[in-house]
């Protein structure tokens, strides 16, 4: 994906939302994947839905481009009600799902073209489209090879070229950069983030990181049910407490554990966590903490390499709004770690 | 039918990309060939096998026994053929995901649907043609010259019940996620059509019910009851058809 981001999707009508959720509830026997979903999602906007597998990410997906029915509740998407028959509903949106398939058979190039004339394009518009599609997602020299003997990150790239070949409105991308290596991974997030503003995004993902990169707003799933959207900046300001971080010298393991102890019992902490060399302090008001963290570390006799006031992440969100269980789900990397229960 | 076109096409690269068709064809045309050659020779086969311990008299093989073994073979490799050119048809696409890929495009599922059906009819309906005309052909050489006319439209009423025991096994794979429950439902309408079919009064409408018209057909003969069968045939076609959307259109992906 090397050729350079534009933006060609069709123009959208920014007076309407382009998503609209009411209630939708999802049962899978005794399984309640998606639990009375409202979301609203504006038009333009890059729109993430994070959270650990088993949340209901996939579920919302699948049933807002048609491939699942709710148990209960309605959504429209680009004005058209969702439903599982119903092709003026996919005239507008693009899909890649989060293990994509295709026909071994096929080749790149022919599939692509498939796409297009469902999407109604024909001649050298269909051409040059899925020439176009080919080069940006770098499969260009692959493009007349069978499908069947493309890796995992050709695939996934090519997943994405059928679903941005018709210039869709409104773009569903389920775990998109989960089988690309890191520089894939990079350039998927530019031409993700190259689309803002023409073509409504809606990127799950369990990458913390790759959330805060790209997108201005962020839904929170969690067993099913929302615990919060809105935008990035804003569920940073209401819900990421002040963090500061303390990076102690190596060896001094007794000394630490006396200063989390007494970091512990400050009246203005509400989480310590020490691991890996690093202490983490949350505080309920950073004016205190500010005059009381350095002396309490001078009194435990603990020397630090390192002593930062930390900007909140979409991970100290995460942990605040999905609570103290939720930190089992980080892998310490900025990854939710997946469940044991399957997301659909 | 949004997205027929589009989705025939890509079927019938799919019927010659992955061999269904050569290899059907190829089948077809040994099936025919070898028809009147077992007519002809088969006589002299048991004669050689019976050597002087038996004394079997048959009667001298003529061009009706050669499109009789055509119409056998046919009824019974053709139909296995069928079931298993239909089984996995949409049951694999949906256990594989690639369903859902085609259909979160603009395509109806009444096109996708049938465009799988008219493609397997296709391979069908050539392999059928192959096959007759390998079998016209030998049974010109070995016994004499069948009406042409009469013995294409005996092929096409052969070729029409071949195409309904597809979309007998079309509906059971549209209706699991399983090709063999789709197989399985197939051979079981196979014998359940076979066993009905002895009843004359429903045997005649149903698809084994076309092989009287077209013998007569092929054979030349006048005044052959074309209608009743072919109609019924088609009638069945569609209502399996319809009833393959019906379920379908309700399936999550």
């Amino acid at each position: 994906m090397t050729a350079p981001v534009t933006n060609p999707m069709a123009s959208l009508d920014m007076t309407a939302p382009a998503i609209e959720a009411s209630g939708v509830t999802k049962r899978f026997g005794a399984i309640l994947a998606l639990d009375r979903l409202d979301l609203v999602v504006p038009p333009g906007s890059i729109f993430g839905l994070l959270g650990p597998n088993g949340a209901g990410k996939t579920t919302t997906i699948r049933i807002l481009t048609g491939l699942a029915r709710p148990t209960s509740g309605s959504a429209t998407v680009a004005g058209v009600e969702v439903g599982l028959d119903e092709p003026e509903l996919r005239r507008r949106l693009g899909y890649l799902d989060q293990d994509p398939r295709f026909y071994g058979w096929m080749k790149g190039r022919e599939l692509l073209e498939l796409v297009g004339r469902l999407h109604g394009l024909a001649g050298s518009e269909l051409r040059s489209r899925v020439a176009e599609m080919l080069a940006r997602t770098g499969l260009a020299d692959a493009a007349d090879r069978r499908i069947g003997g493309y890796s995992g990150g050709m695939r996934q790239r090519l997943g994405i070229a059928q679903a941005l070949l018709h210039r869709p409105q409104i773009l569903f991308l389920d775990e998109p950069v989960s089988s690309l290596d890191p520089e894939g991974r990079r350039d998927l997030l530019e031409l993700i983030a190259g689309l803002r503003g023409g073509a409504t995004v809606v990127f799950s993902t369990h990458v913390l990181a790759d959330v805060e990169r790209i997108c201005d707003r962020v839904a929170i799933l969690d067993r099913g049910r929302l615990v919060t959207e809105g935008p990035l900046e804003d569920l940073l300001a209401a819900h990421a407490r002040p963090i500061y971080r303390l990076v102690p010298a190596p060896g001094q393991s007794a000394a630490v554990g006396v200063l989390v102890d007494r970091l512990r019992a400050a009246p203005w902490t509400t989480d310590v966590s020490a691991r890996d060399d690093l202490v983490r302090v949350t505080v309920s008001d950073p004016v205190a903490a500010a005059g009381g963290i350095l002396p309490l570390v001078v009194a435990a006799g603990v020397i630090l390499d390192a002593f930062e006031r930390a900007r909140p992440t979409l991970e100290d969100v995460f942990l605040e709004l999905v609570g103290p269980a939720a930190a089992d789900d980080l892998d310490g990397r900025g990854f939710i770690r997946p469940r044991e229960v399957s997301d659909r | 039918m949004t997205g027929f076109a589009a989705l025939l096409r890509k079927e019938l690269l799919e019927q010659w990309r992955t061999t269904r068709l050569p290899v059907v064809a190829t089948v077809f045309l040994l099936v025919g060939l070898s028809s009147p050659l077992l007519a002809r020779f088969t006589p002299e086969i048991i004669k050689a096998i019976g050597g002087d311990q038996f004394q079997i008299v048959l009667p001298t093989p003529t061009a009706a026994d050669a499109y009789d073994q055509l119409a056998k073979n046919l009824g019974q490799f053709g139909a296995l053929i069928a079931v298993l050119l239909a089984m996995g048809s949409v049951a694999t696409e949906k256990e594989r995901g690639t369903a859902a890929l085609i259909l979160t495009k603009p395509a109806g599922r009444g096109a996708f649907l049938v465009a799988k059906l008219v493609a397997i009819a296709t391979t069908l309906g050539i392999s059928t043609a192959i096959a007759a005309a390998g079998a016209w052909f030998y049974t010109l050489v070995l016994f004499e010259p069948l009406p042409i006319a009469g013995f294409a439209a005996a092929t096409i009423l052969q070729w029409l019940a071949l195409v309904a025991y597809a979309a007998i096994t079309f509906v059971g794979s549209t209706l699991t996620r399983s090709a063999l429950a789709a197989a399985g439902l197939g051979v079981a309408a196979f014998i359940v059509l076979g066993i009905l079919g002895i009843v004359p009064a429903i045997g005649r409408y149903l698809p084994a019910g076309l092989g009287a018209p077209a013998r007569g057909l092929a054979l030349g003969q006048t005044g052959v009851d074309v209608l009743g069968p072919t109609i019924a045939s088609v009638v069945l076609i569609g209502a399996l058809v319809g009833l393959a959307w019906l379920a379908f259109r309700r399936q999550e992906l």
